[in-house]
């Protein structure tokens, strides 16, 4: 199993670039059994939606998913 | 278009200066420049054909703006910047040897951060835990999270490498999520 704090630096990068098929593959899996590892996840999107909401009418043009 | 009118501007303007602040960490600094930006716009408006595009204007003038004094202080800022290179050990406290979560560290489900958005307070903590982080570090998320700009287009202005950006960008996650737990989340409990 990989280590969890691997996993944080994968997706954080899910953020900044599209990832690897294997690093998907060994990225979801991992999540399938670790917990905290899901809710690091989930923190990740929720900072970008906060951050988002920061900017004004530019949060519709630039939405990225 | 309908005017837009003085209660207008006034949120307008506060959601202006919230952004700035947030990219800028200083207030007084955010202030003028949202004003800057108000006043290249004042005048301009009946060219507009309705408020949202008049907004949508006004927000680009400003992070233009943002844009061009992030690109000069980086330079200034660069050049006292080990946290760049360095391979800081700073979250090595929440893993065990083997890579996986302490138990008391593991990360907490946080609900539905979308209430939080309303609360005033809720982004005086988030503009602290984004001070406390160091300054290029910041920076370059700000950029990233607030400007909206894309890890290549930060590359280019800044001239650093993408790998270089995506450790910052993880170690600015790590930080941000690990102050709003303790400072906000864990409160809320």
């Amino acid at each position: 199993m990989n280590s969890c704090r691997k996993m944080t630096e994968l997706m954080s990068q899910q953020l900044d670039r599209p990832l690897s098929v294997s690093e998907r593959i060994g990225l979801r899996f991992h999540l399938m059994m670790c917990r905290g590892c899901r809710n690091f996840s989930r923190n990740m999107a929720q900072l970008r939606q906060i951050f988002l909401s920061a900017r004004g009418p530019l949060a519709d043009e630039q939405a990225r998913e | 278009m309908d005017r837009f009118g003085a209660e207008d501007l006034v949120s307008l303007r506060r959601e202006m200066v919230r952004f700035a602040a947030l990219q800028l960490k200083d207030p007084v600094l955010a202030e003028d420049v949202v004003q800057e930006a108000l006043a290249a716009a004042v005048g301009a408006q009946e060219r507009f054909q309705g408020r949202s595009s008049f907004r949508t204007w006004v927000f680009t003038i400003l992070k233009n703006k943002l844009i061009d004094l992030m690109r000069d202080r980086w330079h200034q800022l660069r050049v006292a910047t080990p946290e760049f290179e360095s391979d800081e050990d700073e979250f090595d406290a929440l893993f065990r040897t083997n890579g996986h979560w302490n138990p008391e560290d593991r990360p907490a489900n946080w609900g539905e951060p979308e209430k939080q958005m309303e609360n005033q307070e809720f982004w005086v903590i988030l503009q602290t835990c984004l001070d406390n982080l160091p300054e290029a570090t910041a920076r370059i998320f700000t950029m990233r999270e607030v400007l909206g700009l894309e890890v290549e287009e930060i590359c280019k202005e800044l001239r650093i490498t993408p790998s270089n950006c995506w450790v910052v960008l993880h170690r600015a996650r790590m930080g941000l999520r690990l102050c709003l737990q303790k400072k906000w989340f864990q409160e809320e409990k």
